[in-house]
């Protein structure tokens, strides 16, 4: 009876799974191709949702209640409260809507679809050992690590660059996640922890960099030489 | 039981500090905490040498030889920073125009800081290591920002990116080892248990564990500054505050190295452990001859010093690498002196370049005549890291090399080429520091109370060299039991 159920729920479960796994994966190469960044939160914002629904996916399918906490600490820190405070910053330190970047649009978007075959052949070999639920998701949240990761390299200003290393960020826990089921309680509740110091320091920062610049543009942190 | 005593008493001074951690009296109470920590580091010492191995709260905190060393030396080093800081401080604050604020913070994350790296070595949970790792970077940034320079903040800037990218490598590794421990150990925050881990490490995969040490090496191993993701090191260093470029490299780097060889220690089969050491042996030999040769063209003195951690950090993941009991011993012995006198380095340098308002090495000279008691602590401090004898740093250089010999003759000649360049490029410099003809006074004399520890802290290393208490020696030697 139980066995039953279990399989009536993964039939309809993994699908949408891995339904939710090439969302994140279009929502990546959205971020690559944004040049605006309220877009850009925005986006991060929707990657936040789409970990917490995931979650509360795998949790709905093992049954797991663990996971509908994580769920939930994913939802209001990754879904809203990170968004929101980023929102937040650049209201208030009044930053220019666009962003300038190192690289154009369709190269770095060529770059990503490289990227992405990449991390596919990386994750092939693991996919043996992964649950039946989540097979070939640990490639997507692979690529998607990989995506965030150039977008951070080929940004110029700190809002932006800290949206690629938050992405990066989802990616891990999209790969935690659909690799072993979610983190043990403990440690999701100390990485929690860590994301909420770390939004803090990130706020503080941004104010003394702005204070000390009048710009967010990182063209002024190239100046440390190594012989003066 | 004392476990906890040592984390709540670092722990709670953190909220403590961010209330009161203002003016003089933050300054004190700052330097009571870390000396209670130190207490009860020292009595928790006792317990380990009556008791052995010593747990808490089930299993989740467990202190053996190798995390009692480094909580040791944290609680040590700690509680001479806040010694230093006492009379450091004040200074910086009158001479940046730091605000009642500004001190609440400086105070309140670097209690954060100290109390990361004691939970980073207590915590037997692999996910908390990194927990507690990730801790360490964010409230050391805001350390590196705190003069509001620049210069501080292109470098704390770079800090926050290249070590937040390494922990993210560190934190897929760390996921992939619950991936590969979760079928042996079953779910649940057990399967992260160090112990439990090292007991079952013959029945993980060794595929998977392979491809998630080598994630953890390069993400911790940005921590530890190992070639190629070093660079944020030597501006970290040099634009924070000296009581924060101590702290860096007597604590943080040493947790770091220690976090990655906790993940060695599980890779025990008869292809990934040989793969594992040799990676170390590479990456050390590498970040050596780098560190070696970017020395002689540094004019800051804390950017010297911080290629010098670089170099030291290096030397001891090459022996770690090495493995075999003996240099595993000389390793360790090497982390424990190379923290105690690199920290005597930062604060005397650093007291230096605050009396005269600089860091251009060519700009501190005569310091044995115009400031006796700085000057001989810089030349202590300095003798020390380069390894001269008796400091025990002597002895652990020539145990690494002797082993070297033993087991891998052809790293000789690099190990011989990086520590010859690096005297040579740190001792003509040292001599100009302290007889070279003063060529203006002091902007700003300051006592010497702040100076006590470099003459604790090095009478510590002498005795580590000559005279290394039994009881010390034995944990050495367990050490090399628990990482191969």
């Amino acid at each position: 009876m139980i066995m039953h159920s279990i399989l009536a729920h993964s039939a309809i479960i993994s699908p949408m799974l891995r339904f939710l796994a090439a969302w994140m994966l279009v929502l990546s190469f959205a971020l690559l191709a944004q040049r605006r960044l309220l877009s850009l939160i925005r986006l991060l914002a929707w990657q936040g949702v789409t970990l917490a629904v995931g979650t509360a996916l795998v949790g709905q399918l093992t049954g797991d209640p663990i996971l509908w906490v994580s769920a939930v600490l994913t939802l209001s820190i990754k879904g809203i409260l990170m968004p929101y405070v980023l929102h937040y910053l650049l209201r208030r330190l009044q930053v220019r809507g666009d962003v300038e970047m190192a690289l154009n649009v369709p190269s770095t978007q060529l770059l990503g679809i490289l990227l992405v075959v990449f991390a596919f052949s990386i994750a092939a070999p693991l996919d043996g050992y992964l649950p039946a639920a989540t097979h070939g998701m640990l490639g997507i949240a692979l690529a998607a690590f990989l995506l965030s990761f150039l977008m951070m390299i080929t940004r110029r200003k700190a809002i932006s660059q800290i949206v690629g290393f938050l992405a990066m960020d989802n990616a891990l826990f999209f790969a935690a996640t659909s690799a072993t089921l979610g983190m043990p309680l403990i440690v999701e509740l100390g990485i929690a922890l860590d994301t909420l110091i770390g939004l803090v320091v990130i706020g503080v920062f941004f104010f003394q960099i702005r204070d000390t610049f009048d710009s967010l543009d990182l063209h002024y942190l190239e100046h440390i030489r190594e012989d003066k | 039981m004392i476990i906890f005593w040592v984390l709540v008493l670092a722990g709670a001074g953190v909220p403590l500090l961010a209330f009161l951690g203002g003016g003089r009296r933050g300054a004190r109470l700052f330097l009571l905490l870390n000396f209670l920590v130190l207490i009860a580091c020292v009595l928790m010492a006792v317990q380990v040498a009556t008791h052995g191995i010593i747990r808490a709260g089930g299993d989740e905190f467990r202190v053996d030889a190798f995390s009692l060393l480094l909580a040791l030396v944290n609680s040590t080093v700690g509680f001479s920073i806040a010694w230093f800081s006492h009379s450091y401080f004040p200074k910086e604050v009158r001479h940046h125009g730091l605000s009642a604020g500004q001190q609440k913070l400086y105070h309140s994350m670097f209690q954060l800081f100290l109390f990361t790296m004691l939970l980073a070595v207590l915590s037997n949970n692999m996910g908390i290591l990194w927990v507690a790792l990730e801790g360490a970077t964010l409230s050391s940034v805001l350390l590196v920002s705190l003069m509001r320079k620049p210069q501080g903040l292109e470098a704390a800037w770079k800090y926050f990116i290249l070590c937040g990218v390494g922990l993210a490598m560190a934190l897929l590794g760390t996921v992939l080892l619950y991936f590969a421990a979760e079928p042996a150990l079953g779910a649940g925050s057990d399967a992260l248990l160090w112990s439990q881990l090292h007991a079952h490490s013959a029945a993980l995969n060794s595929g998977v564990l392979t491809i998630a040490f080598i994630f953890v090496l390069v993400g911790f191993g940005t921590k530890v500054g190992l070639a190629p993701l070093h660079s944020w090191l030597p501006d970290a260093h040099a634009a924070g505050p000296s009581s924060a470029s101590a702290a860096l490299s007597a604590l943080l780097l040493n947790v770091a190295l220690y976090a990655i060889l906790r993940f060695k220690s599980l890779l025990s089969g008869p292809v990934a452990g040989p793969f594992a050491a040799h990676l170390l042996m590479g990456f050390g030999l590498l970040t050596l001859l780098l560190a070696a040769f970017s020395m002689f063209r540094q004019q800051d003195v804390k950017r010297l010093f911080a290629y010098s951690s670089m170099e030291h950090m290096a030397l001891i993941t090459f022996a770690f690498g090495l493995g075999g009991p003996l240099a595993v011993f000389a390793g360790m012995l090497h982390m424990l002196g190379h923290s105690l006198a690199k920290s005597s380095v930062f604060f005397a340098t650093g007291q230096a370049s605050q009396e005269a308002g600089t860091q251009d090495i060519s700009a501190l000279n005569g310091l044995l005549h115009s400031r006796p008691v700085l000057g001989w602590s810089v030349l202590l401090s300095v003798l020390a890291i380069l390894g001269m004898p008796p400091g025990s740093l002597f002895f652990s250089e020539i145990l690494i090399l002797a082993s070297a010999v033993q087991q891998s003759w052809q790293t000789l000649p690099f190990l011989l080429l990086g520590l010859g360049t690096v005297f040579a490029a740190i001792y003509p410099r040292l001599q100009g520091m302290l007889l070279a003809p003063a060529n203006s006074l002091p902007h700003r004399q300051s006592g010497v109370g702040g100076l006590l520890p470099v003459f604790f802290q090095i009478s510590l290393v002498v005795i580590l060299g000559v005279a290394i208490p039994g009881q010390i020696e034995l944990w050495l030697h367990d050490v090399a039991g628990i990482v191969q």
